[in-house]
Order: C-alpha cells, then sequence, then structure tokens
C-alpha cells in the first residue's frame, strides 16, 4: 500500500516537474480605487433618499438618457414603493399622476392597429423607459463606434457599485503630460485600463486608470432641480449614482425590512432551541 | 437497518399499514429511536443543515424554474424580472444564489470532520463514497445552475470548462461539440445547462437516501472514533440530536440569512451583472469562490491537458482515500503528528483558494519582485498555487499513509464512556487504555 502511494506520488511530481514550461503574458489592467462616499442606503437600516433619487432622475432623463438605455425598467417603477415618486395615495403605481405626467412627455414606439404603420406615441406608466437609439449599430454609430452601456443594472455591474459611477463621473481630468489620448477617448483614472502603450514617461508611473469614450457628461448647472439643491457636478454625480443603486435593485428596502424581521425570528428560534438543548442534555454525561 | 426495530404500533391503523408498508416503522428506527453516540460534538450537525440545505435549493429552484426563461436573448432579463416583478421574487432568487454558497460551506465542514475524525474508515467506506458522489454531483449542479443567469461569467465560465473536455486527446473536441449542442456556447448549451441543472438535483436527493441509509448500518461515527460497545454509549435520536441539529440548523440560518438580507451581491461577481456577450472576454474568469482551489490547481500547470488530469484527479483522491490511510487510530484526537498535518491540509486548501482568486502572474507579496523560477517567479500566485496543490496530492498519497505506519498516536479511550468517565473532575489522572500499539 505505501510503495503504491509513494510510486504514485513520484509519478505525479515528476509529471508537475516535466510540464513547466512557458508562462502567460503579463496583464497590466489598473484603475484608481472608487472613492469612499456616504450613502443613505448604507447598512443594514439604510434606505434611499427619496430627493435624492427623484434629483437621479431627472439627471439621467435629462443627461444620461441621451445615449444610455435601462431597458429592465417601466416608468411605473418610478411610482412604486420605494420609488422616488412613490405616492401611498396611489398603490397602483400605473395611476400615480405624477408618473403619468413624466411618462407622457416620452414618446415611445408602437404599432397603429388600424393600419400596421410604426407610429409614435405618448409613452404610460406601463411602458418601458425608452430606448435612445433603436438597436446597437445606430447607437454605435452615433458615439464614434462606442456603445453606450444599458444602465439598468449598473451600479451592481462594476466592482464598488454607485460609487465607482460616482468616481468614473467627477473623475474625468486632463490627461498626465506623457500620455498620448487617442482621437474620441478621455482619460479617466477610475476607468479600468492599461496605459503603458499610450505613456511616454517612466516605465514604473504608468498612471493608473484607462480611456473611455464618453466625454465629461456632467457640468455646473446643466440640471435644474425642482428642489433648490445646488447643481454641482459632484451633486449631480451622487444623485444619479443613487438613482441607478436604486434602480439596480428597486426592491432593497423591501428586502431589508424583510431580513430585519427574519433576524429577529431566527434569533429567538435560535435561543429557545439553545435553552431546549440544554434542558434536553442536562442530565446526559457527554 | 442494523439492530432489530424497537417500533411499537400504537393504533389500529398503525398495526395495519405496518403489516402492509412499514413507513412508519422505518422513520421510527431511523429518526426517532436511532441510537446515536452520546458525545457527537457540533461538528456532526452539518449532515442535517445539509439535508435542509438541499431542500431548501429544491424548493426554490422549482419556483424560480417557473419564472426563467432558458433563452440566450431573454435569460438574463428573465433573473432580473424575477427579483423586480415576481412577487417576494428577490427572497427566492436570494436565497437560491446564495443557498449555493451556503450548501458548499456546509458540505466543506461536514468533509473537514470526517477528515480529522477518520469517518471514512472501515465500516464507512462506501459512505464516504457515496458522500463524495453527491459532491461531484454538487459541482456539477452548481456548475450548471452558474451559467443560468446568462451573465458575462456564466457565459465565459461555461465557455472555459467545457473547454477543459477539448484537451482530451483525439476525442476531446468532438466531445466539445456534442455537449455545446454546436460549435460554441450558445442556445442550445443554456437548454441543456437548464435541463441537467434541474435533474441533479433529484439524483442528490437519491444519493443522500443512499448516504443515509449507509450511514445507518454502522451507524455515526464519533469524536473519539471508538466503536460503541453499550447502549451507556448512545442516546435515541429524537430528542437528543433533533434538538442539538435544531439548534445548529438555526445558528447556520442566521449566517445564511444574513447574506441573503443584508449582504446578496458579496460572494457573487459583479461581471456577472453584465448580460453574456461572447465578443467580449471579462479581465478576469474566475468561478465561484467553492471551486476556486480546483480551478487553481487546474492553472496550476502550464499544459492544459496535465490541469484537467490533476484537477479531476483531486476530487477522484478522495474516493479512495479510505484505503490510502494506513492508521487504525480513526479520530486525530489521538493522532497529534497527523492534526498538524491536517492542519497545514485545511490552510493548504485555503491558499488554493486564494490562488484561485488571483491572476497567475500577480504577485503575492506586493512590491517584491521575487525571482524567476522555470516560468514563473517564484513570489506569483503560479508557484503558490503549485506549492498547495503539491501539499494537496502529497497529503493523501504519501502524509496519509506513510503516517499511520511512522508515528506514535496517544492512548485511545477503551469506550465511548470512558472519556466522560474518566474526565479529571471525576477520575484520578492516568487511569486510561494501554497505549495504542503502532500502525
Amino acid at each position: 500500500m505505501l510503495r503504491r502511494g509513494f510510486a504514485f506520488a513520484a509519478l505525479g511530481l515528476a509529471l508537475l516537474a516535466g510540464t513547466l514550461v512557458a508562462g502567460p503574458a503579463l496583464s497590466a489592467t489598473t484603475q484608481q480605487e472608487p472613492r469612499d462616499v456616504h450613502w443613505s442606503f448604507e447598512g443594514p437600516f439604510g434606505k434611499f433618499d427619496k430627493a435624492q433619487l427623484q434629483r437621479g432622475y431627472k439627471v439621467y432623463r435629462e443627461v444620461c438618457a441621451a445615449c444610455h438605455s435601462m431597458n429592465l425598467m417601466y416608468l411605473r417603477n418610478l411610482g412604486q414603493k420605494g420609488g422616488p415618486f412613490y405616492d401611498p395615495k396611489y398603490a397602483n403605481p400605473n395611476e400615480n399622476p405624477y408618473v403619468k405626467s413624466l411618462a407622457k412627455d416620452l414618446q415611445v414606439k408602437d404599432i397603429d392597429q388600424d393600419t400596421g404603420d410604426v407610429i409614435s406615441r405618448p409613452a404610460g406608466p406601463a411602458d418601458r423607459f425608452p430606448a435612445p437609439f433603436p438597436n446597437e449599430p445606430a447607437a454605435r454609430a452615433s458615439n464614434g463606434g462606442a456603445l453606450p452601456p444599458d444602465l439598468s443594472v449598473m451600479a451592481k455591474a462594476r466592482e464598488g457599485g454607485p460609487a465607482y459611477v460616482y468616481s468614473l463621473l467627477t473623475g474625468f481630468r486632463d490627461a498626465p503630460k506623457g500620455m498620448t489620448v487617442p482621437a474620441g477617448k478621455y482619460y479617466n483614472p477610475y476607468m479600468p485600463g492599461d496605459m503603458s502603450s499610450f505613456w511616454s514617461g517612466p516605465k514604473d508611473k504608468v498612471p493608473e486608470g484607462g480611456f473611455i469614450s464618453m466625454p465629461p457628461p456632467l457640468a455646473p448647472d446643466k440640471v435644474t432641480f425642482d428642489d433648490k439643491s445646488p447643481s454641482t457636478v459632484s451633486q449631480q454625480a451622487k444623485d444619479v449614482s443613487a438613482f441607478l443603486a436604486w434602480a439596480a435593485e428597486p426592491k432593497m428596502e423591501e428586502r431589508k425590512a424583510f431580513g430585519l424581521g427574519a433576524m429577529i425570528y431566527l434569533l429567538i428560534f435560535a435561543g429557545l432551541l439553545y435553552a431546549s438543548y440544554k434542558k434536553i442534555w442536562k442530565n446526559v454525561a457527554h | 437497518m442494523s439492530g432489530h426495530s424497537t417500533y411499537e404500533p400504537k393504533s389500529g391503523f398503525e398495526r395495519w399499514l405496518d403489516s402492509r408498508l412499514p413507513i412508519l416503522r422505518f422513520a421510527s428506527d431511523t429518526i426517532v429511536t436511532f441510537p446515536t453516540p452520546k458525545n457527537l460534538n457540533f461538528w456532526w450537525t452539518f449532515g442535517g443543515i445539509l439535508a435542509l440545505m438541499l431542500g431548501i435549493q429544491i424548493v426554490t429552484g422549482v419556483i424560480l424554474a417557473m419564472h426563467y426563461v432558458p433563452q440566450v436573448d431573454m435569460a438574463f432579463a428573465s433573473v432580473q424580472r424575477i427579483k423586480r416583478d415576481v412577487n417576494y421574487g428577490w427572497l427566492i432568487q436570494g436565497l437560491h444564489a446564495n443557498g449555493a454558497s451556503m450548501f458548499f460551506l456546509a458540505v466543506y465542514l461536514h468533509m473537514f470532520r470526517g477528515l480529522y475524525y477518520g469517518s471514512y474508515k472501515a465500516p464507512r467506506e462506501v459512505l464516504w463514497i457515496l458522500g463524495c458522489v453527491i459532491y461531484l454531483l454538487m459541482i456539477g449542479t452548481a456548475f450548471f445552475g452558474y451559467v443560468l443567469p446568462w451573465g458575462q461569467m456564466s457565459f465565459h465560465g461555461a465557455v472555459v470548462i467545457t473547454n477543459l473536455i477539448g484537451a482530451i486527446p483525439v476525442v476531446g473536441p468532438s466531445i466539445t461539440t456534442w455537449l455545446w449542442g454546436g460549435f460554441a456556447v450558445d442556445d442550445p448549451t443554456l437548454n441543456r445547462f437548464f435541463s441537467l441543472h434541474y435533474l441533479l438535483p433529484f439524483m442528490i436527493a437519491g444519493v443522500v437516501g443512499l448516504h443515509v441509509w449507509a450511514l445507518h448500518v454502522p451507524g455515526n461515527s464519533n469524536p473519539t472514533g471508538v466503536n460503541v460497545s453499550s447502549a451507556q454509549d448512545t442516546v435515541p435520536f429524537h430528542p437528543y440530536y433533533t434538538v442539538k441539529d435544531g439548534f445548529a440548523i438555526s445558528v447556520f440560518l442566521i449566517l445564511y440569512a444574513s447574506f441573503v438580507f443584508y449582504m446578496p451581491d458579496a460572494l457573487g461577481d459583479a461581471a456577472n451583472y453584465i448580460q453574456a456577450n461572447p465578443l467580449v472576454t471579462p479581465a478576469h474568469i474566475v468561478p465561484e469562490w467553492y471551486l476556486l482551489p480546483f480551478y487553481a490547481i487546474l492553472r496550476a500547470v502550464p499544459n492544459k491537458l496535465m490541469g484537467v488530469i490533476l484537477m479531476f484527479g483531486a476530487i477522484a483522491t478522495l474516493f479512495v482515500l479510505p484505503w490510502l490511510d494506513t492508521s487504525k487510530v480513526r479520530s486525530m484526537r489521538y493522532r497529534p503528528t497527523a492534526r498538524l498535518y491536517f492542519f497545514i491540509f485545511v490552510l493548504a486548501c485555503i491558499v488554493l483558494g486564494f490562488c484561485g482568486a488571483h491572476a497567475p502572474d500577480d504577485l503575492v507579496i506586493p512590491g517584491v519582485s521575487g525571482l524567476q523560477v522555470g516560468d514563473a517567479n517564484l513570489n506569483s500566485f503560479v508557484w503558490l498555487s503549485r506549492i498547495g496543490a503539491l501539499y494537496y496530492f502529497a497529503y493523501f498519497w504519501v502524509i496519509t499513509p506513510a503516517l499511520g505506519l511512522f508515528e506514535t498516536p496517544l492512548p485511545v479511550p477503551e469506550s465511548i464512556s470512558e472519556p466522560v468517565l474518566s474526565h479529571p473532575a471525576m477520575t484520578p489522572a492516568g487511569a486510561v487504555a494501554s497505549p495504542e500499539k503502532r500502525g
């Protein structure tokens, strides 16, 4: 038995040693860590700030929506429980007048039921967020070949989540001296990338970050907030990041509220079982 | 089951049923009166936890399957629809996705317990092998399940793993095409993975039945590794172990719930929130945490076929473990030398997990340039995974066989009751059995 074991081990070692040949090339993708941002929805009791979600929606609608779709979102979501325009008077978000009026300002494609023609009509709460482009080639054609990603779950699709979105939106800066920026690209230290082939400076000081095809989208006073909040780039970025965090998980508040009940229940249940366990085993030496 | 049955039908109906289908007798013998060693510690509660996890995964999975759409253009959105529009869909999906991680956490602790206390040794070899079969089926189920949300990591993970089959000489590429149902991971692949993901858990449930059957023939092992010698050594399963397992299950559920309700995405990869795109490969393709050690072993060798052989060999090794261990002492409680090597083995598994999560060329200690040895930097995760993989195999194929022959175990108690009765508080020290003979 032992001899056989050793023989197998020796064989394994020999095979392992025999296969140590050329290794793969180095990858050097870098990016700056997202900034530390405080969010109202952090932690086990955190909730979305409704006013912030409303401002964030406005930033999305007036700035981001020009290029970015949110295909998983319906306009009714804006008026559902936990949403930016939720009104307890309208449990059914499709009846929420504010959501209805927001929807009416948007146009969606439809089919005329009498003629079969493609028509445009005002949207209703049951419609999806209208996409800015009819298809991917159209989106690429309008954006220098780059595809603006769908933002429905963007706040979950990047390491760092909303903090990453905030950092990226506020992170645009002039390229450092020694960096060649290709036409139609913008340097952003929070964007993952490999700058080594665009860098003429010292090899050990290659800047972190990458190129992004999106020009800096935000500017001071680009959006007028209805609640008179100062419309700085940082404020706009923070609000839209919070909005995207809500859109990525509209049921987050429900999840945490349910969790609190479940946790209390489980703790009591565990306590009772522990007491029963102690009582039942009291007279058993073990 | 072992021993004679103590079940007595209490009513006319029970007597009638007992002479036709003795299912109540079976239930009574297995989960009520079943004599269980009285010294089982909390490491023995993971069997019950695992049974519960299998149940939760099947129930939540059946509900998810009612809403999920296995089609490449719709799968990703259908999972999101479950989380957004299905009543309590966020909860059911969260329980299922995090349940997989909890299931594996429990199975690893269950397996490490078996390794430490020698639960795989005679007469429990078949029990252990059935456990290995369950584990293998679990890996398959988890892999198929991870593909279903059709995110970037789902898709590219499926590509990487199915491509491994292509490393088999001559027939590999044909088998891969056959598995894919085409020439790439695509709609037919997603459909069959969905079908298999629904099938395998029921196969697991079947093997669990055999596993429990094989457990009830020799009965539970126990922390001393000494066989049950008298009725004094045991207590009936109910209420003693129903309440103990129940308490452990409730504590485990608190951990599970803290992930589901407060960190639902902590164990997942952000890239899986991007819909699968065959044309864009993520920078780092990594499996879920519970498969990282095997992924590290796979990548430790530059030769693809060799990597695949080692990765499957790592699991195949577990099947033959009962015959690799030469020690007659079951429990490592009385094997201090073996215990040391066991803890290094646990450490090696964790280190391999870290290696699997990192790119092979990343530096282990940042800022130390390290030494080039062979094909890679000695300070890179390539070499760390090689050291880990070497220890993994050496532990089973060299250390375990050798220890049984060369180590000197501590004295083993005569019976399960003895260490309790000979507790310093009860008897003078030194009143233990003669030292166990070598080998």
